[in-house]
């Protein structure tokens, strides 16, 4: 009897621990959906206003998060600062809305189809901060009139407004920086007749990024006489130890070059170390010239060169401007002040100097409201952002100024080179300008070949 | 341990190879460039990088012994514990104290893991315990980087980074790479020891057998997966000091485990000595390809070169180098 008493008891505990467990359940259940339901509440609030909308695609996520974060930062300050400081443009306020991609095409695009019909006007441009996503866009913004602007990536040719009239490419492409890379060592060595007879090295990403400046270099080697190595690195590049027991080890080149991506870059660095390979005859291309990169590679970095198409440093006018007006009143977006004037903040930057130069260009012309993407495409294929303006804008020597036309979706495309010191990158040269002749030439081919492929007729630019 | 006279043979014969191939190249092509101290300097730089490949697969033998489960999560576990000792250290905590409060960390991972995601799953198959696994990385990778934040970050133990010759100076070799083989010898042979000779390592085999018949006999199988966890968690910490120090903490070293699945693939799931050979062969072996081989075909092939290896062993040894021979009679 005491035996089944006993054993009803523990029925009874039994079931009363599972009622427990299922009210807990439900419990988190409805948790979970209220935290659900607040998230749904709160995503329309951003979409309700009634300024210019401006669409960030970024990266704060992922195995690229290091390089994505502070150009986000540098962005999203830009734009927080002409709403604080002038209640946005010529009255109309901004309004940011960041999508993350983690660095992914397919998520990409997808905050590009999820952003593009925000606000009242859709969005006014597309920035989208990796060539995957680009690549997948250039269709899709000619149908949606949308201008893709990209700062230092994408397809070179699209400097050729002619096929292209929704791409810019402004300030500098690839081959302008494989071009600006060898004008720099014919300096270092006294000349472009002195390259005669040098071994250049190309340490790439082996993806369509890394092989971009190959057939500028394989041009130039032609032209002026040095002897060209390619060495693809396998994405992501963890390991590279066979890569430069090759080059530091058996080919001994006299410099290299480094067209790398993400973690590729510090291990890159430390392996050139590890050969005794001098840091100061290795140059890399802007995305090879992060702090974040640097950070990891240690003492290993110091000497270690990189292209950079805007100026390094957090002391210029813009700024002190964001110091004050921003972070002073904790609205900055950064984790803290010193992430101002890592060069991804300052190109990210210079992305929002130039659409919002483009938005002010263009309610010049359409009027002070929100401007639609072909309104901003109008603005764009006359952009003039000149040194007089940049000093207006507190950036005089941190970017180069911009003069674009119809035709001419580049500029002059001029980069500097930079120095790492431990600290950071300090620039060790004047803007150098590309060879645009030779250039030129090149994306007008290229991009002749893209019309012919795709059915496209130029359009008239005179 | 008794080794097999084929597996003996196998390792024989490739070694045999990644000294003909190379030669032969050399004799055969302009393009490549071979000397005895250039290949013996890409053969021990590859063993020595094969080490830091073994310093992974570890973790993924130790949950696969105890669960027969392959753990997905292992790289963002490495991720993980180093994203956690270096953020305790940044908040001010010596890098000793933050070692020991980042154990702590892992071995509450390990009981978490046990309660929330491997308890209710006894007995299931061993599918829905791998896909339980990819839950835990994408959680892992996510939450470690919400807490930590995603920047990269400096890990600087000391550790001497230059290159140094050797064998009256033919031969270069980074201080780094002999001190990380130093550490992994160590860590492979206490885990050795472990499994061979203490009781809580014969019920983890016992465990790897057959999830029911050890319960029945006694084996606390919650105990022994929160202590295989908290190991995993141990050798993912050492693998992230060490990928931490050469790479910097960074979403990247995620990407780690990529490296070691070859290495598991030929050296066989459940075998720790395994583990280390299969990181030998695959480290000297992926390089010698790419400094003799890849000329000839274009460069860029290490990666790729790994998983043919590996595969390549398959067709003699499918078990792997050292993993058991299954045996099922119908």
């Amino acid at each position: 009897m005491h035996d089944h008493e006993s054993a009803q008891d523990n029925l009874r505990l039994f079931r009363w621990r599972k009622q427990r467990v299922n009210i807990n359940k439900v419990k988190t259940g409805l948790i979970a959906a209220a935290v659900g339901m607040a998230s749904l509440v709160a995503a329309p609030a951003v979409m309700a206003a009634d300024g210019q909308f401006v669409g960030s695609l970024v990266y704060r996520t992922g195995p690229y998060a290091p390089g994505g974060i502070p150009w986000a930062d540098g962005f999203a300050d830009y734009i927080n600062l002409l709403n604080e400081r002038d209640g946005g443009i010529n009255g109309v306020k901004l309004d940011l809305e960041e999508c993350d991609t983690a660095y992914n095409t397919d998520k990409g695009v997808e905050c590009y189809e999820r952003m593009k019909g925000n606000g009242p006007t859709g969005m006014p441009a597309v920035m989208p901060l990796s060539t995957g996503v680009t690549y997948a866009l250039l269709d899709r913004v000619v149908a949606d009139k949308i201008p893709l602007i990209t700062s230092g990536y994408g397809r070179a040719d699209g400097a050729d407004g002619t096929v292209f009239p929704y791409v810019f490419v402004p300030p500098a492409t690839y081959w302008g920086g494989a071009d600006i890379a060898i004008n720099y060592i014919a300096s270092e060595e006294g000349g472009y007749g002195n390259l005669k007879g040098k071994k250049v090295a190309l340490v790439y990403h082996d993806s369509a990024y890394g092989k971009e400046p190959i057939k500028t270099l394989e041009a130039l080697a032609g032209q002026h006489g040095f002897e060209l190595s390619l060495f693809p690195v396998p994405h992501p590049g963890l390991e590279q130890k066979a890569t430069w027991l090759k080059i530091g080890r058996q080919l001994r080149p006299d410099y290299v070059l480094m067209w790398g991506w993400g973690v590729m870059n510090a291990t890159a660095i430390k392996e050139a170390a590890a050969v005794n390979f001098p840091r100061e005859k290795f140059i890399g291309v802007w995305w090879s010239g992060n702090d974040a990169d640097m950070v990891p590679a240690g003492k290993a970095a110091v000497g270690y060169k990189s292209l950079q198409f805007n100026g390094v440093g957090a002391d210029f006018d813009v700024h002190k401007m964001i110091k004050t007006v921003l972070y002073g009143n904790n609205k900055g977006s950064a984790k803290s002040v010193d992430g101002i004037g890592e060069v991804a903040y300052n190109r990210g930057l210079q992305s929002a100097v130039i659409l919002t130069e483009a938005l002010r260009s263009a309610m010049g012309e359409f009027g002070n409201k929100p401007m639609t993407g072909e309104q901003v495409q109008w603005a764009m294929d006359r952009l003039d952002i000149t040194e007089a303006r940049l000093k207006d804008l507190g950036a005089e020597g941190l970017f180069d100024p911009i003069k674009l036309s119809c035709s001419d979706h580049q500029g002059k495309g001029r980069a500097k080179v930079t120095q790492w010191d431990g600290k950071q990158w300090k620039a060790i040269s004047d803007w150098i300008e590309p060879n645009s002749s030779m250039l030129r030439g090149m994306y007008v081919e290229s991009a002749a070949a893209y019309a012919k492929e795709k059915g496209i007729t130029p359009r008239d630019c005179k | 341990m008794r080794v097999e006279r084929d597996v003996i043979y196998i390792i024989f014969a490739s070694l045999l190879l990644m000294v003909i191939i190379p030669w032969s190249a050399g004799m055969l092509s302009e393009d490549i460039f071979f000397e005895w101290p250039f290949f013996f300097e890409v053969a021990i730089g590859g063993l020595l990088a094969g080490v830091m490949y073994s310093l992974v697969a570890l973790g993924f033998v130790l949950i696969f012994k105890a669960s027969g489960v392959f753990n997905f999560a292992q790289g963002a576990m490495v991720l993980f514990s180093a994203l956690t000792l270096v953020g305790l250290n940044e908040m001010g905590l010596p890098m000793w104290l933050s070692i020991i409060a980042t154990l702590i960390v892992m071995l509450i991972l390990a009981i978490a893991i046990e309660r929330v995601v491997l308890r209710s799953l006894v007995n299931q198959e061993h599918i829905i315990l791998f896909m339980a696994t990819i839950g835990i990385a994408y959680f892992l990778d996510g939450f470690g980087q919400t807490i930590w934040g995603s920047e990269v970050k400096l890990l600087d133990l000391g550790f001497s980074q230059n290159p140094d010759f050797y064998f009256g100076g033919l031969i270069l070799i980074n201080d780094f790479d002999l001190i990380a083989a130093g550490i992994a010898g160590v860590l492979v042979i206490a885990l050795a020891l472990f499994f061979q000779y203490t009781r809580i390592g014969r019920a983890l085999r016992a465990v790897a057998d057959d999830h029911q018949a050890a319960l029945s006999v006694g084996i606390p199988l919650k105990h022994i997966w929160v202590i295989v966890w908290a190991v995993a968690g141990i050798v993912a910490l050492v693998a992230g000091i060490m990928w931490g120090s050469k790479l910097g903490v960074q979403f990247s070293l995620a990407l780690i485990a990529l490296k070691a699945l070859p290495v598991l693939i030929l050296g066989g799931f459940t075998s720790v000595p395994g583990a280390i050979i299969g990181g030998l062969i695959i480290g000297a072996g992926e390089k010698l390809a790419e400094v003799f081989i890849a000329p000839m075909i274009g460069g860029g092939i290490e990666d790729w070169f790994a998983y043919m290896l590996a595969l390549a062993f398959l067709v003699f040894r499918p078990q792997g180098l050292f993993g058991e021979k299954i045996i099922e009679r119908v």
